[in-house]
């Protein structure tokens, strides 16, 4: 046993020396002016109600971030995935879900007379788009088209580094790396590009972007932007929590169910696992092994 | 072992009837039941069975994932995603299968290495170890096209490359590469045909573990020391012995396992597959999964000419030769002694080797450019090395330790130099 374990030392601290090794060459290459890695800053690590094994989303936190979509986002970014039957789990009724769909439109048809009509939502039918494809969204937004919300949460997450990853498996179970880099890059226009940095036409610019120095769209929440009638203070800083938070339930909407069945199971196989122990020592106690 | 006589006697007038005709539980009870093993096993043995539980788990979920999803370009992300939203426990399902699939490697990782650090491959299990490089490369297949299936960006553009890779053959590259396709570029067509082969591919593992575990029982497991089994107190019977050690490793392993899944179900993907692929777009950086890390840092490291060898070709053949060189291992080490446990410098060399396969995957998972790239070849060197210099070399010059008589032997010093009641030897076959 001790011999084994001497060897995972010995196995363990080559490994370290060579991640140290490669973790100052990535250090050494970095440039201020026209930085090669993205992104330049690491998104700040923020507190989710939803993180940890008892993690639960806020129903009113969820509430403010579909206003927030919805009176701000939405002009830009479809949430394809997404029914507004789903929207029931944010804590409302029946009737308001219904109402809330309809106050949309979609496309609908054919109809008996072969023709495509337009008509309100129902809670069965999911987002509509606001551009009618790819090609128009990125014509009306500089060429870039905004990416779909029904998974950003989790189509986006900063490497966090080594021994930080490792670190994460067990200390923190850190899984929110979606919803700290949209609240970082929603925090993160107002700052000043480094001296002699070229920013391109059209594009703004932002550390916290994922993949270059400067992005298509322009900051999109100022203070005092969107109304909050649960109090809640209307600066920058909340709704970019508030939606950041509502996107991460658009992208894993059974997250709460994950969580509370893996408790169940946890337990089971702990104690399952205890027995088994117990077993296997009366089982082996005559034997020499 | 096998080939030997049978202690199975059926008891009831039906298991009397059915032994007459197919003795199938007769197979049963020798193989799972009254098979004899060493009584000195450690928890590095259990990865086997633990294996085969993993393949079963994958079976199950991949047969009712494919109920509801679509091999179609255009459905297919979606599908999986309607799986996760809207499928009844779907999210559980498909969360266990992916995240099942990087326990299965772990698995299988763990098992090599204890292969490798036990001599498991030397005679007479030669043919035992070249079906586990059999199953380990069909694992390989299967993986890389179940990673597919869900048409992210990762899966479509991970095909891609490694598709791509075909190429570097002269000749016959580009018609493997367009029959792997069905055309000239990943699309509908691949699709289709990789989900038709990540079907198929795990009924074949299931045949080759078949003749595995057939093997197995015909040379009976190997043990720490290395040392054959000479007489039955070295053995216990299987049942309770192994199955009740076994049954509890794998409970540990689920944890681990359930661990994943319910808490950090995400940990070991890639963000990028959560973006509907994209033949337009081209990911920053194009990385496998995890397991596959080590043996890309073998592929990118041969960033020079070799001859009439391009770096390309020179890449992939270091690729697949990382692989291929497993199945002469066992004429590779030239060792009497089969055990690490009594070779002091083959013991150093396992764990640097150890480090050494860990350091190749992180650096998978780095660009390709300057300080990674040398410490890749550096890696790859090292990788190679230890199966072509090391490995028969030390077999000639290393001293080994004194090696006890028998299992039997080195089992009761153990527990002499611990400490413990010695008592005499027990005779495990009793109980079983
Ligand atoms: C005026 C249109 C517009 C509005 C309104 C808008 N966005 Fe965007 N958004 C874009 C465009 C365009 C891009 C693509 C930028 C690029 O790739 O250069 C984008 C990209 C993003 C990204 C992805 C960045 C990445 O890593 O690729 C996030 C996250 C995002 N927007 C969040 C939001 C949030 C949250 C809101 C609402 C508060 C919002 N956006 C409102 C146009 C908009
Ligand atoms: C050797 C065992 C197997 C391995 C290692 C394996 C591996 C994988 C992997 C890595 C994925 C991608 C997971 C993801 O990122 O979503 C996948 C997907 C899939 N697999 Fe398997 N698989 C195995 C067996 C099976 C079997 C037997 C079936 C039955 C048909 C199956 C059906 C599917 C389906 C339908 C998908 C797509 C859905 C999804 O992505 O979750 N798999 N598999």
């Amino acid at each position: 046993m001790k011999k084994i374990l001497l060897g995972l030392a010995a196995a363990g601290l080559g490994t370290m020396l060579a991640f140290g090794g490669g973790a100052f060459a990535e250090e050494a290459a970095h440039n201020a002016a026209e930085p090669t890695h993205f992104p330049i800053k690491h998104p700040e690590q923020m507190k989710w109600s939803f993180a940890g094994p008892f993690g639960t989303y806020d129903k009113q936190q969820l509430q403010r971030g579909l206003k927030i979509y919805k009176e701000v986002c939405s002009a830009c970014h479809s949430m394809k995935l997404v029914a507004f039957r789903s929207l029931s789990e944010l804590g409302y009724s029946e009737a308001q879900v219904k109402a809330f769909a309809a106050e949309y439109e979609v496309k609908d048809g054919p109809n008996a007379e072969g023709e495509m009509f337009t008509r309100k939502a129902i809670p069965a039918d999911h987002f509509p788009a606001p551009f009618a494809n790819e090609q128009a969204a990125a014509a009306a937004n500089n060429g870039a088209a905004p990416p779909d919300f029904s998974l950003i949460a989790k189509a986006r997450a900063v490497e966090r580094g080594f021994p930080q990853f490792l670190i994460d498996i067990f200390w923190g179970q850190y899984q929110e790396g979606g919803p700290d880099y949209i609240h970082a890059l929603l925090t993160g226009f107002g700052e000043t590009p480094p001296e002699g940095m070229k920013i391109p036409e059209g594009t703004h610019y932002n550390p916290y972007f994922i993949a270059a120095k400067s992005l298509a769209m322009a900051q999109p929440l100022q203070d005092g932007q969107v109304t909050y009638d649960d109090g809640s203070p209307q600066t920058l800083a909340q709704y970019s929590k508030d939606v950041s938070a509502f996107l991460m339930w658009a992208a894993e909407p059974h997250l709460e169910d994950r969580k509370k069945t893996g408790f169940r199971v946890m337990i089971f196989l702990v104690l399952f696992a205890g027995l088994l122990y117990v077993a296997k020592r009366r089982i082996w106690a005559d034997i020499e092994h | 072992m096998s080939g030997g006589h049978s202690s199975y006697t059926p008891n009831t007038g039906i298991e009397k009837w059915v032994d007459a005709r197919l003795p199938l539980p007769r197979l049963i009870y020798d193989s799972f039941v009254a098979y004899p093993v060493p009584r000195n096993l450690n928890y590095a043995y259990a990865f086997g069975g633990i294996l085969a539980i993993m393949l079963v788990s994958q079976i199950i979920t991949g047969v009712v994932l494919a109920m509801h999803y679509a091999a179609d370009t255009g459905l297919a992300f979606n599908s999986v995603e309607k799986i996760m939203r809207d499928v009844n426990s779907g999210w559980l399902l498909r969360y266990l299968h992916s995240n099942g699939a990087s326990m299965f490697f772990l698995a299988v990782w763990v098992h090599i290495f204890r292969g490798l650090y036990y001599g498991s491959y030397k005679a007479p299990r030669e043919l035992l170890w070249i079906l586990g490089v059999i199953i380990l490369l069909l694992m390989m297949a299967t993986a890389f096209m179940g990673y597919v299936l869900p048409w992210g960006q990762m899966s479509f553009w991970g095909a891609t490359v490694i598709t791509g890779f075909f190429t570097a053959f002269p000749i016959i590259g580009d018609p493997i590469q367009q029959l792997l396709l069905g055309g000239f570029a990943v699309d509908n067509p691949t699709l289709n045909r990789f989900f038709s082969l990540h079907y198929l591919l795990p009924f074949m593992i299931a045949g080759v573990v078949i003749l595995h575990v057939w093997a197995l029982h015909v040379t009976g497991q190997t043990n720490p020391t290395g040392i054959e089994v000479k007489s039955k107190t070295d053995t216990v019977a299987f049942t309770p012995y192994a199955t009740i050690k076994d049954a509890f490793a794998l409970s540990l392993f689920l944890i681990l396992f359930a661990y994943f899944v319910f808490y950090m179900p995400n940990y070991m993907g890639h963000p990028d597959n959560y973006i509907p692929a994209d033949s337009l777009k081209t990911p920053a950086h194009i990385v496998p999964e995890w397991y596959f890390l080590p043996f890309y840092a073998m592929l990118r490291a041969i960033t020079f000419n070799i001859g009439p060898i391009n770096s390309k070709l020179g890449g992939v053949l270091t690729m697949f030769g990382s692989i291929a060189i497993l199945f002469i291992v066992p004429w590779l080490d030239t060792s009497k002694v089969r055990s690490a446990v009594y070779r002091p410098w083959y013991k150093l060399f396992f764990w640097i080797f150890v480090a050494n396969a860990i350091m190749l995957g992180w650096l998978g998972s780095r660009p390709a450019e300057g300080i990674y790239t040398i410490l890749s070849q550096l890696g790859t060197a090292f990788y190679f090395g230890f199966f072509i210099i090391i490995m028969p070399l030390l077999g000639l010059i290393e001293t080994p330790r004194r090696i006890p008589n028998s299992i039997t032997e080195a089992v009761l010093a153990k527990t002499k130099s611990g400490g413990q009641p010695a008592g005499v030897a027990a005779a495990p076959e009793t109980k079983g």
